[in-house]
């Protein structure tokens, strides 16, 4: 779809959806809605019917992570219109344990997903009719996905020759996880702080260059 | 036809005692009919499904996680034992997805290797999957002479990456190596030669009165109940949608090829199965225009900020053994942001949301992955249909646990 067009489109929706969505944007060229995430049934329910959007599909829900903020986890619906050839993808925010509309009665597809995402990130779907856990293990505790969760996980499981049966123990490495960090100031790469970098910046007062003798900064 | 339509209840009195719950079973996760790790439980009333609900998750490696923790070079073989069926598609759509962030392109003979790999990954993918589905419903030879032709492709991809499976072959920039001499012949020669074999596997199955009788009015989805589950790829165009990925947003060179999409009318097992044999002759075509416009040039980005240098000069310039270095320990930054980036896998759409936040590794990897959309609605398909019926529906799914458990 060309830009403007799809310019048009973003214009459309927040117009039509004023109050419901925050706001669109762009990235990559991809339409991106910012919603509440009390409206979301709403306004996927626009999206889909809507003669000028039409997105049929929806293909895909997704959690992300963001721990420093306070609304911590994001909740991505990528949308698709075959009839535009079209996509967009629906952004909302919610805190840890709020509770989220589910969009099973605008999309069947959404059951999966948001079972998913429950079981990834721990975000409670309202009104979806099978919120079990999905890919984890019968009993899982703690929600993997999370930032905070570790790699390695708390528990392991072996088969106890004794008892007949699998057990689980918690994680005993033989040697400890090495997450290995080779960030470094390489020429080409984007601007990232490193530490030590803070010594290499220009103090805001009272630093003299001694080669031109005055004082740098002085002024502001 | 779903059975508890046509099905009466007999008029005789059942008395409290007498009465049948509907009746537990439960499928897999070890049965050569479940395609993997499927595990299902099955409530049945008689030999009628009433409920489908499949168990996931036994496979489930945690990939995504583990991206979190990885380079994006690190990051990218674990795409190839998601849907092991046809690794490289995969790859395809996480370079794809680095490339858009990093905002590079690729030269124009990567992009024909790259198209000419996804093809056979496709024609691999609908050969094991054609013959695994014929064998469910009990026809045991096609699986025969399907799996020989299958291990000839798969030699293609050894010959290009050194490994049958696992290739790590499609790099964001390029590929890892250009083909070696020789290979282009080989392919184009087992190109003319596989339409006869898919023919024999033709003649086994298309006109068969017993797969016909397994297949036909079996799992049925309209159109619109394909749209409102997520369907992509085969299972959508069997429900007479035409929609394809590689024509509709192509990506590389697949706006230079000449193909068609085939569409099912009925969207029973039935048309998956042919939409999937008119699909292997559609990639064949392709795979024989990438070989005959192949064109010269490098099959790496010239960015050795990204695409390692050749090995060569690293035994002369210090400049390429350092960015080698630097390629092989710290990897690449990707500039923050986020794309969401579809392919046309021979499965349906898979696709990757990748958020970077300018380090070198993904903040977040989101996988998208056809089969579990596809699974979901087993649950729908089977309903009202007989047990050996769900298996059918199964087997026309085309799921892989690799890729739905993640």
């Amino acid at each position: 779809m060309p830009a403007e067009a799809l310019q048009d489109l973003a214009d459309y929706i927040a117009e039509k959806l004023e109050g419901e969505v925050t706001g669109t944007s762009f990235m990559k060229d991809e339409l991106v809605i910012h919603a509440h995430a009390e409206n979301i049934v709403s306004v996927m329910q626009f999206l889909r019917d809507d003669k000028e959007c039409q997105f049929h599909i929806l293909v895909d829900i997704c959690g992300v992570d963001y721990p420093e903020r306070t609304k911590r986890f994001e909740i991505v619906y990528n949308l698709l219109s075959m009839r535009q050839n079209n996509r967009a993808r629906v952004k909302i925010s919610a805190a840890e344990n709020e509770i989220v509309p589910s969009v099973t009665s605008v999309f069947s597809s959404a059951g999966w997903f948001e079972r998913e995402a429950w079981d990834m990130y721990g975000v409670p779907f309202s009104g979806n009719p099978d919120l079990r856990r999905i890919l984890t293990d019968y009993g899982f505790e703690g929600h993997p996905q999370r930032k905070d969760f570790p790699l390695t996980g708390y528990v392991e499981l072996r088969y106890n020759e004794e008892l007949k049966r699998v057990v689980y123990e918690p994680v005993k490495l033989a040697q400890d996880y090495r997450n290995f960090d080779y960030v470094s100031p390489w020429e080409g790469m984007t601007d990232i702080q490193l530490p030590g970098d803070e010594k290499g910046t220009i103090p805001p007062h009272g630093w003299t260059d001694t080669k031109k003798g005055r004082a740098k900064n002085a002024a502001s | 036809m779903p059975l508890r339509n046509t099905i009466e209840t007999p008029d005789v009195e059942i008395s409290e005692e007498t009465q049948i719950k509907p009746f537990t079973m439960n499928f897999g996760p070890q049965h050569p009919a479940a395609h993997g790790v499927l595990r299902l439980v099955l409530e049945m009333e008689g030999e009628v499904v009433e409920r489908a609900d499949p168990h996931i998750g036994l496979l489930h490696r945690g990939t995504e996680k583990l991206i979190e923790y990885k380079t994006y070079t690190q990051a990218l073989p674990y795409f190839d034992r998601l849907d092991y069926v046809a690794p490289m598609n995969q790859e395809h759509a996480f370079a794809l997805a680095t490339e858009k962030l990093l905002g590079i392109t690729v030269p124009r003979r990567a992009q024909y290797i790259r198209v000419l790999y996804a093809e056979l990954g496709r024609i691999l993918n609908h050969l094991l999957n054609i013959t695994t589905f014929a064998l469910d419903v009990g026809a045991l030879t096609p699986a025969l002479w399907g799996f020989e032709e299958r291990e000839k492709g798969m030699e293609f991809y050894e010959r290009i990456c050194g490994a049958r499976l696992h290739a790590n072959y499609f790099r964001p920039g390029g590929v890892a190596r250009d083909m070696p001499a020789g290979l282009a012949e080989d392919m184009m020669a087992w190109c003319e030669a596989l339409p006869d074999y898919i023919a024999d596997i033709e003649s086994l199955l298309t006109e068969n009165r017993i797969f016909k009788q397994r297949t036909v009015d079996i799992g049925v989805v309209t159109t619109e109940e394909a749209q409102d589950w997520g369907f992509s790829g085969p299972m959508l165009r069997a429900s007479n949608v035409p929609w394809d990925l590689r024509k509709s947003q192509p990506y590389d060179a697949y706006e230079e090829m000449d193909f068609d999409i085939p569409v099912g009318k009925t969207g029973d097992c039935y048309a998956r199965y042919l939409v999937r044999m008119a699909e292997i002759y559609e990639s064949l075509k392709i795979m024989k225009q990438c070989l005959e416009k192949m064109p010269e040039g490098y099959v790496k980005a010239n960015d050795y900020k990204v695409t390692p240098p050749p090995r060569a000069e690293m035994k002369s310039l210090m400049e390429a053994l350092i960015h080698h270095f630097k390629l092989y320990t710290e990897g690449y930054h990707v500039p923050a942001g986020e794309t969401y980036t579809a392919v046309e896998a021979p499965k349906g759409e898979f696709a990757v949301y990748l958020v970077s936040d300018g380090s070198n590794k993904p903040y977040r990897c989101r996988i998208r992955a056809p089969g579990f959309a596809h699974l979901q609605a087993l649950d729908f398909m089977s309903k009202g249909h007989q047990l050996a019926d769900s298996v059918a529906i199964i087997g026309s799914l085309d799921i892989v646990f690799g890729e739905i458990d993640r």
